[in-house]
């Protein structure tokens, strides 16, 4: 019985240049109110585009709305309901921190104005980079990475940094093994390779967590620079090792990074810097609920321990206090910093993804010390009791209690013929989005459950029933799930075509639509 | 609080649900002695008005914000339409998902396509990825995939490009085993000049230039394009102020092959810096070896046209250590809002404001270049930003001029290179009037006598 | 259930042989396509470049996964089948056949010896599973 959603009316909608008509305009201009020159004298005629920006749209400003609207109801969205998707915490985008992000002493402040008069400004960095270091326990942090990846590049480059300064080049040169488990995410070896390390993978036990030997073994080669984990791990579970798998690496010589995608699960509760990691990324994209934008802006600091600060991206925000005239009070100033001859340099222009620094600040403020932790614990309680309602339909593959996330696979349905792919697609005709599938590697027909926080209880009900009218029908009628979904105003793409002769853009005269039942 | 929909009855009725005893024990599995004992040492919540009240308070310390500005170098005041804000707030756009899921993405992925259309149509390119970080990550992504294209490790960036982009590539080249080396500019023209490039020879995967460059000029394109090409080189044109390509031809029909952008021009807000977006388009040929998403055209069994991230075996989820970059995140809602103000202004729009801006920053050089003791140092044509040479310190006029006359006139090129002490630059937008324009002359002078 | 004729010789990463004169031919097995999914693209190398036995040559991607394909042989790629570019689908629908990747003058002829019988490589592949 599908409750969440109905079929309804949905718009059809062509690109914007099938909607262009020429002489069509939706801007305004005020007249040129200085002296004009004769635009060939002030640029050469060589110079001066020539194609009239042929093929860009000719539209109104109905156009636009209408367009822009109408595409938008195509999308699911947080607002519109839960995403179980593991691993990505879609929490709920408050509107105040959009509010905020708008002051316009924020919004039309540019980079390169002068530090006095961009006091303001830097204190929200300052204020975020105080309050990030408390919740991590790591005192070195960047806002500069623009997402997560970026942030682990920085984390990555900082660990080579160290061991370069440390050991020198030549001994360092010897040190260019990144040790990555088998369920980490695709950006972690990525992010590795950028710094010059070579990738060597880590086995999990059969509990799913980091195995011990095998991380001995691997330290023993002298070549090991540094681990890249996420804790708790893709599977939901909290190695219960970690500190003493940060002793070994750190014995062995090498440094420990963290991704901290699954910070949901430790905020107020546990604090890497306390666990014995060097250095982690933040994605303030989760934990901090700046909101996804259908793929950004995010925004990844990075944090690390006092030996690693040095390392740090420049320009650093720094403060100083002056007295104040009464001699009482102090005077806060706040300062660029780009005096420190051992950083890895700049990872981006300008000083990060400002606007997400203020979202994720009034997230922190707005929960307050007791919300954040408040937070963690429903976002691990919402996790636990999916957890516990699906096992009897869905095979769990680890034993050990779930933080916020949880991992099934289909095994049991794959017997009739219905796997993974399929039990997501038909979970669209539940009115849910499907939950991340096929991550972590190790685990065959992964389906990873993260509900967040941000879910009330008849939602997660109504989740777990569809999950279970889904294992039943995958039983009885798995035919409904190798066609679903059937609901949305598009099927399954055929992606092979499209990625075998793609077609990347709108050119003129394209041809049509194939069909008759065009969007 | 307010943000969590269960009721703290709820939570403790799920809690009896699953058999466990306090919301404590949801954290069994982590060792005690890494369990915190106490509360975190941050404020303690502020109410909706209690928040507003203290980040409006702190706006007002950025007295830079509501200031007449003429602060470009890589960050530009463009007036943004009203329906940009108005439909990129709109929930099914900033509260959506990477599109992994096709079926219920359209939105989102149709409006990618049509950026990626947008992109090649500015750039003169082939094709064009749905977005970078900014501008300068997308300059350094270049570089790496120059070296992935050709083989060769390295490369030559001309020094009239943006300092803070320079930085950037080197921090991501410092591992690759690429050798980023600089080419100087005419100290008379402001331009890189295509004969002076004598460290061009077959072992350089890419010449990279920026036009305008940082000191506002028109590179000749064509003519550094066509010297790569000599040796089998690739050109990377680099392009900070967007709204020059509503006027200037476009790198790719100046022979480019790899042109990079910070789109931040096009109805986006400065806010101090970020979130901006970074453009990227190549040549179909190279279309397996562009970093970041792309977006494409697909059908479904029914036959009915859809889109879909397409060619993901290039990226890190599938590739991981070997991918074209590591990025994932990039700058989806930013790159909409782009869309959507290249859409409203269309091309005659894009053009009226590029020739605004080009007529009000000649306006104003003309101006200052009269003044006496000043002097505009680079000959070569500009668009909207110009290198200003004053008679003494530039950083206390400026500071004299924002203090005592209420407007920002330039950024000093001391910020970047000591040995300028006297030089500013200077950009105007079509969001300076000329009352504006003549109180900076006014300003310049009355200040420097 | 995948094919395995019997005339060729197999390696444990997937690929077939069939020698030509001096010439090995070369392409992956049913197996591997039917693992793959719907190949999208095949990364070839160039005519003139030498390899080792057991050396990468290339990949082949379907939409959600790139694999690389090793020579089991060693010598100097003679041809490449170019169709591929324009075809990839060839691997899926005739692996053996039109799907062929590389033809190989064989550098060291007594290597394909120590490749697997059609046999061997069906227990290979059930033990894999």
């Amino acid at each position: 019985m599908i409750t969440k959603v109905t079929t309804h009316l949905s718009p059809n909608e062509r690109l914007i240049f099938d909607r262009s008509q020429p002489g069509r305009m939706g801007f305004s201009l005020p007249p040129l109110d200085v002296d004009e020159a004769p635009l060939d004298e002030i640029i050469p005629r060589d110079f001066q585009r020539d194609d009239g920006l042929a093929g860009m749209p000719e539209v109104t400003e109905v156009d636009v709305i209408r367009h822009f609207t109408r595409i938008s109801t195509w999308n699911y969205s947080i607002d519109q309901g839960m995403y179980p998707l593991g691993s990505c915490t879609m929490k709920y985008n408050s509107r105040l921190n959009e509010k905020v992000a708008r002051i316009g002493g924020f919004a039309n402040l540019h980079p390169l104005a002068s530090e006095d008069e961009a006091q303001g400004a830097l204190e929200v960095i300052y204020e975020l980079q105080q309050n990030l270091a408390e919740i991590t326990g790591l005192p070195g942090i960047s806002l500069q990475p623009a997402a997560g990846a970026h942030g682990e590049m920085t984390g990555i480059m900082i660990i080579r940094a160290r061991i370069d300064a440390r050991d020198g080049k030549e001994k360092s040169a010897q040190r260019r093994t990144m040790l990555i488990p088998d369920s980490a995410h695709g950006t972690n070896p990525a992010s590795a390779n950028l710094s010059g390390f070579t990738v060597k993978t880590i086995r999990s036990t059969s509990e799913g967590l980091t195995d011990l030997d095998h991380l001995r073994e691997l330290c023993a080669h002298g070549d090991v620079a540094g681990l890249m984990l996420t804790n708790p791990n893709t599977l939901g579970l909290f190695e219960k090792n970690i500190r003493k798998i940060c002793d070994i690496v750190h014995e062995a010589g090498g440094l420990v990074y963290m991704d901290g995608a699954n910070m949901n699960a430790l905020v107020g509760v546990a604090r890497p810097g306390d666990m014995g990691v060097d250095v982690i990324h933040l994605n303030l994209h989760k934990t901090f609920s700046t909101p996804h934008g259908g793929g950004g802006p995010g925004s990844g600091p990075c944090c690390c321990t006092k030996e690693l600060e040095p390392f740090l991206p420049v320009p650093r925000i720094v403060r100083s206090d002056s007295a104040a005239a009464d001699s009482k009070s102090q005077i806060p100033n706040y300062r660029l910093d780009f005096n420190y001859a051992q950083s890895i340099g700049r990872v981006k222009a300008f000083y990060g993804n400002y606007g997400m620094m203020l979202r994720a600040l009034a997230y922190i403020l707005t929960h307050g010390r007791d919300g954040l932790r408040e937070a963690t614990e429903a976002a691990v309680l919402n996790a636990r009791y999916i957890a516990d309602a699906l096992v009897s339909d869905y095979d769990k593959p680890f034993d050990g209690s779930p933080m916020h996330e949880v991992v099934f696979t289909d095994k049991r349905q794959a017997r009739k013929g219905a796997h993974t792919l399929d039990i997501a697609k038909r979970l669209i005709d539940y009115g849910f989005h499907p939950m991340t599938i096929y991550f972590p590697l190790i685990v065959s027909g992964a389906m990873l459950i993260e509900p967040t926080e941000s879910v009330g209880r008849q939602e997660l009900d109504q989740f777990i029933e569809a999950m279970r009218a889904i294992a039943q029908e995958a039983l009885e009628n798995p035919e409904l799930l190798l066609n679903a979904p059937h609901s949305t105003r598009i099927g399954r793409l055929d992606e092979a075509t499209a990625a075998r002769k793609p077609v990347l853009r709108w050119k003129p005269q394209t041809t049509e639509s194939h069909s008759t039942a065009c969007p | 609080m307010r943000y969590i929909p269960n009721s703290p009855d709820e939570r403790a009725e799920m809690l009896r649900q699953i058999g466990v005893s306090s919301m404590e024990n949801l954290f069994d599995s982590i060792p005690a002695d890494l369990r915190l004992q106490r509360s975190l040492n941050v404020p303690t919540a502020l109410s909706e008005l209690e928040l507003l009240k203290k980040f409006e308070t702190t706006a007002t310390r950025n007295p830079a914000a509501g200031r007449i500005s003429f602060l470009g170098a890589g960050a530009y005041s463009h007036y943004i339409p009203t329906v940009v804000d108005s439909l990129i707030s709109r929930s099914e756009f900033f509260t959506a998902y990477t599109p992994y899921q096709p079926e219920i993405s359209q939105g989102t992925l149709q409006a990618i396509f049509e950026f990626q259309t947008l992109v090649c149509q500015l750039t003169g390119m082939d094709i064009a990825n749905a977005s970078m970080y900014d501008g300068s990550t997308a300059m350094a992504e270049a570089v790496l995939m120059a070296e992935r294209v050709t083989r060769r490790s390295k490369v030559i960036a001309s020094s009239a490009i943006h300092p803070e982009y320079f930085e950037v590539a080197h921090t991501y080249v410092q591992h690759a085993g690429i050798e980023l080396a600089h080419s100087d500019y005419s100290p008379e023209t402001g331009t890189t000049l295509a004969d002076a490039l004598t460290d061009l020879d077959d072992k350089t995967a890419a010449l990279v230039v920026q036009s305008p460059n940082f000191f506002g000029c028109i590179e000749d394109v064509q003519a550094l394009a066509d010297k790569a090409h000599e040796v089998g080189a690739l050109l990377i044109v680099v392009v900070t102020e967007a709204m020059s390509f509503g006027l200037l031809k476009s790198p790719g029909a100046c022979g480019a092959d790899i042109v990079v952008a910070e789109g931040q021009s096009f109805g986006v807000p400065l806010s101090f810096g970020g979130p901006y977006v970074g453009l990227f388009a190549t040549r179909e040929k190279y279309a397996r070896q562009i970093p970041g998403r792309l977006v494409g055209e697909a059908y479904d069994g029914k036959g009915r046209r859809g889109f879909v991230l397409t060619l993901a075996t290039r990226e890190q989820h599938i590739r991981r250590e070997k991918a074209t970059s590591n990025i994932c995140t990039n700058e989806g809602l930013i790159a909409l809002a782009a869309t959507i103000y290249l859409e409203t202004m269309g091309p005659r729009g894009i053009e009226a404001v590029a020739k605004h801006c080009a007529q009000k920053a000649h306006y104003a050089a003309r101006k200052i270049g009269a003044i006496e003791g000043f002097s505009l140092p680079f000959s070569a044509p500009f668009f909207n930003e110009f290198v200003v040479r004053a008679p003494g310190d530039a950083n206390s006029l400026l500071k004299k001029l924002a203090n005592e006359k209420g407007i920002d006139g330039g950024i000093a090129l001391s910020r970047y290179d000591a040995n300028r002490p006297n030089e500013f630059l200077v950009c105007a937008t079509e969001t300076n009037t000329r009352e504006q324009i003549d109180a900076l002359v006014d300003g310049i002078e009355s200040l420097s006598h | 259930m995948a094919n395995v004729p019997d005339n060729l010789h197999y390696s444990k990463d997937h690929e077939w042989v069939r020698v030509e004169n001096n010439v090995a031919v070369i392409g992956i097995t049913d197996h591997a396509q039917e693992q793959l999914g719907d190949v999208v693209y095949v990364e070839l190398p160039k005519p003139g470049e030498s390899f080792s036995a057991h050396e990468s040559f290339g990949s082949v991607e379907s939409v959600k996964a790139v694999s690389e394909i090793f020579t089991p042989v060693s010598g100097e790629i003679a041809e490449v089948n170019q169709s591929l570019t324009d075809e990839p689908e060839k691997v899926n629908k005739d692996p053996y056949g039109d799907g062929w990747m590389i033809k190989v003058k064989m550098s060291a002829a007594g290597e394909v010896d120590s490749l697997l019988t059609a046999a061997e490589y069906e227990d290979f592949t059930k033990a894999e599973e």
